[in-house]
């Protein structure tokens, strides 16, 4: 489709070259990351609140635009690309899922098809296709309106919306966040398994370590804007940062902890 | 004796001691007149949202300006409507005495709603929505049509709506300037004393009034429900 996914095949999805995104005011959100997204991996940007997760996500689809430094997307710089071409190649999820209240699922989900011209026939078969992938059987949903579904329907929708043009990178911005504990834990799962299959290059946002080890091949911690460091899922917890403790801390609810309550 | 509303029913006014016919003006005057008015209120809200809806969209997005022209706005809705009516006459190009004098003083009240409902009506379409849009690589001129104004229209629609009412309320006093419309019954009653003549233009006009603002309700109701 977009020339993103005509781009070479080996090297990097996407690397970030000291980058720095600031404010108008001059406050670094984020300040010189080195980071680097291997092709078809689920690279998880763990941290807490204000820590410059959404901000990195952004730069990368071109929401924002860097400071200083440069993100190569398929080894070109993001400015050089086309802003609007840029994002129909990348799949963008977020919490709410930000889906339009006024359209039907069907045509949320054919949105980025229909924006770069594809066949009618083609759309629905398509649409189609993404509904039955993410669980929600087309006769059934496909006239709804978004305020007909569920909260784990609309990530879902919003998962199929994202992955309708076939994007080869998808950007995803603490998508479970809103749900209950049982929807989300189905949903990763699922989710789990879909990456697995699909192979997309994807950067998932998360404050949550679980939801981290779960579905990361690898790894980042942001602290205030900073790479604290990347990691695969098995050396996370071992790892000797402090930071890292306090995210481990937050797992260990259960036996340790108790006696001190 | 009659009772008042007996004789104004009757179509009769007392003189001396006797009850005496008046001409009140007929049946095609009334008609002619509530066209006129029509056309008066309908060419002012077609100026108001040619002006108003790309305004509002415009200033949506820069606050500082929107604070100055809404206010600009506002003070003229402050202004007595027989006071702008009057202030306009000596005005060369749009001023003079007639329907075109009328339509600009007309627009400028039905401005005001129109422009404040559409930028609060697009500010107020959820930043998830609009985000979204954009990170799916919507262009700003699609985002507008496909998603703020569809979004907006009902929050929109209740500013036409307002307006309309203003706009044939006070285009009864644009008669004063020899706009013509319904107003020319209410001071045509007002300079002989007679109510029948006042109420010939007045419940007319507040007919037109329910109508309209129903008829806009309708549309507002059903653009909410979609």
């Amino acid at each position: 489709m977009s020339s993103l996914s005509d781009g070479f095949q080996d090297g990097y999805a996407l690397e970030f070259r000291a980058t720095t995104y600031r404010l108008p005011s001059g406050a670094p959100l984020i300040s010189g990351l080195n980071l680097s997204v291997a092709r078809g991996e689920t690279l998880v940007l763990l941290g807490r609140s204000g820590s410059g997760k959404t901000t990195t996500l952004k730069l990368i689809n071109r929401l924002l635009e860097p400071t200083e430094g440069e993100i190569l997307i398929t080894g070109r710089p993001s400015v050089s690309w086309d802003p609007i071409q840029l994002r129909r190649g990348i799949g963008y999820v977020i919490q709410d899922a930000g889906l339009f209240p006024h359209w039907t699922v069907e045509r949320n989900v054919g949105l980025v098809p229909r924006l770069e011209r594809w066949s009618e026939k083609r759309i629905q078969a398509r649409v189609r296709e993404m509904l039955s992938l993410v669980g929600l059987p087309p006769e059934e949903f496909a006239e709804r309106r978004p305020s007909e579904l569920s909260g784990g329907q609309k990530q879902r929708v919003g998962v199929a919306r994202a992955l309708a043009a076939d994007p080869p990178i998808l950007l995803m911005d603490e998508p479970f966040g809103a749900l209950d504990p049982i929807t989300r834990a189905d949903l990763q799962r699922e989710f789990r398994a879909l990456a697995l299959r699909l192979q997309k290059t994807i950067v998932f946002v998360t404050h949550d370590v679980r939801e981290a080890l779960f579905l990361g091949t690898r790894i980042a911690l942001l602290d205030q804007g900073r790479l604290v460091g990347v990691y695969a899922p098995a050396e996370f917890l071992k790892a000797p940062e402090p930071e890292i403790h306090a995210f481990a801390a937050s797992l260990d609810f259960g036996g340790a902890h108790e006696g001190g309550r | 004796m009659l009772s008042p509303h007996r004789w104004i029913l009757a179509g009769r006014t007392r003189g001396g001691d006797e009850l005496v016919p008046v001409p009140v003006g007929n049946r095609s005057e009334v008609f002619e007149r509530s066209l006129e008015h029509i056309g008066l209120v309908a060419a002012s809200m077609a100026v108001a949202l040619i002006i108003g809806l790309p305004l509002g969209v415009v200033l949506v997005r820069r606050a500082k300006l929107q604070r100055w022209v809404i206010g600009a706005a506002n003070v003229v809705q402050t202004i007595p409507s027989l006071a702008l009516f009057g202030f306009l006459i000596p005005v060369p190009w749009i001023g003079g005495v007639g329907a075109s004098t009328a339509i600009v003083a007309l627009s400028l009240y039905a401005l005001l709603p129109i422009l404040r409902n559409t930028c609060t009506g697009i500010a107020e379409v959820d930043p998830a929505v609009i985000e979204s849009a954009r990170g799916m690589g919507m262009t700003h001129r699609q985002v507008l049509w496909q998603v703020q104004l569809p979004l907006a229209a009902p929050v929109l629609l209740a500013g036409i709506r307002v307006s309309t009412a203003i706009c044939i309320g006070v285009t009864t006093i644009a008669a004063a300037i020899g706009a013509g419309g319904l107003g020319v019954f209410i001071f045509r009653g007002l300079a002989m004393v007679n109510n029948q003549v006042i109420l010939a233009g007045a419940i007319p006009a507040a007919c037109l009034a329910i109508a309209a603002d129903s008829g806009l309700g309708y549309f507002q109701r059903s653009s909410a429900r979609r």
